[in-house]
């Protein structure tokens, strides 16, 4: 998958979940983009549906902002 | 035009279930009818409700202990009618005996259909309401699962399970606007309750301040309550309805 797949995937998510269309990479999901815990793992929760991969709870840590994010999804697929 | 708005009630077919099912059909909801086993029962119930309330009823057949059924149902659901705006975790059963007594396989029975069913639903669903930022979740719990009961250690614990399963969940997803109450009944007239023989029933009802079972329509009035925009400001509570009996005098 390349680079823009991935993050067209994940665009439709983030949208969907979050209502957020305007973001950028390096925003952190909590300070930057003013998500909460919930939200954050209901981002997470869609991605693995999205992307067809399953992120183990000791993952999620490392998912804190957009690019962390997009990193992520691009190692699993 | 008429806002209809969307239900899932587990174990509709019979009882309190079929009551609430009934109320929410006054009350304008199209209804989602989980069931196990009484198929003749539910069709019934559709058609009577589709004909006199010009609702759609969606039978969902399965068993809501396994996880992929759930998935399944809520799915189904949710193609159909677009959204959910009320989850009734009705469904569950007895397997009474004393504890020395009960067979393990008997326990975890009663707890995987009145609690683990639940939180596979609940979890299924708020997707859906945390997308919408509404929705409002309505555990049917028991007395005896505040107080306990002598040969209900399963039934018990599964009921007092989710009493914290609501108030838990309930502080998870305040922030989307999406409360979570249980409702305690006490003895209620159905069949799980028409068991009990006659010596036995002037025995609780001498027990209970108001001197009479409950009716179904008791618990499925509060719950369309619950359900609607009036009880808003209402979250993580336990609601008891047994007619004075855990007053305990």
């Amino acid at each position: 998958m390349t680079k823009e797949e991935v993050m067209e995937k994940f665009k439709k998510v983030f949208v969907e979940k979050t209502g957020i269309e305007d973001f950028k990479e390096e925003d952190k999901f909590i300070d930057d983009l003013g998500l909460d815990s919930l939200g954050v793992m209901d981002v997470i929760t869609g991605l693995e549906e999205e992307f067809n991969i399953t992120v183990p709870d000791s993952d999620i840590p490392k998912i804190k902002d957009i690019k962390s994010a997009l990193d992520y999804i691009s190692s699993k697929v | 035009m008429k806002e209809f708005k969307n239900a899932i009630v587990t174990g509709g077919t019979r009882g309190i279930g079929k009551a609430i099912v009934y109320e929410l059909a006054k009350n304008g909801y199209n209804i989602g009818l989980n069931f196990l086993k009484s198929i003749n029962e539910a069709i019934k119930i559709k058609d009577d409700i589709e004909k006199n309330y010009n609702l759609d009823v969606l039978l969902l057949k399965g068993d809501i202990s396994i996880s992929d059924n759930v998935k399944n149902i809520v799915n189904h659901f949710i193609e159909k009618f677009g959204s959910i705006d009320l989850l009734v975790n009705n469904a569950g059963i007895t397997k009474d005996n004393l504890i020395i007594r009960m067979k393990p396989e008997d326990f975890l029975e009663v707890i995987n259909v009145n609690l683990t069913a639940a939180f596979l639903m609940i979890k299924e669903v708020l997707p859906n309401m945390i997308k919408n930022k509404n929705g409002s979740i309505i555990n049917i719990s028991s007395i005896v699962g505040i107080y306990g009961n002598t040969g209900q250690a399963n039934y018990s614990a599964s009921k007092g399970g989710l009493i914290s399963l609501t108030k838990s969940i309930a502080k998870e997803v305040a922030s989307r606007n999406i409360r979570v109450n249980a409702i305690a009944p006490g003895y209620i007239e159905t069949e799980m309750t028409s068991i009990l023989n006659d010596d036995l029933k002037k025995n609780i009802i001498e027990k209970i301040p108001l001197r009479r079972f409950g009716k179904p329509e008791d618990v499925s009035k509060l719950v369309t309550f619950l359900a609607s925009p009036e009880s808003s400001y209402i979250t993580g509570q336990v609601f008891i309805i047994d007619g004075g009996l855990s007053l305990g005098f």
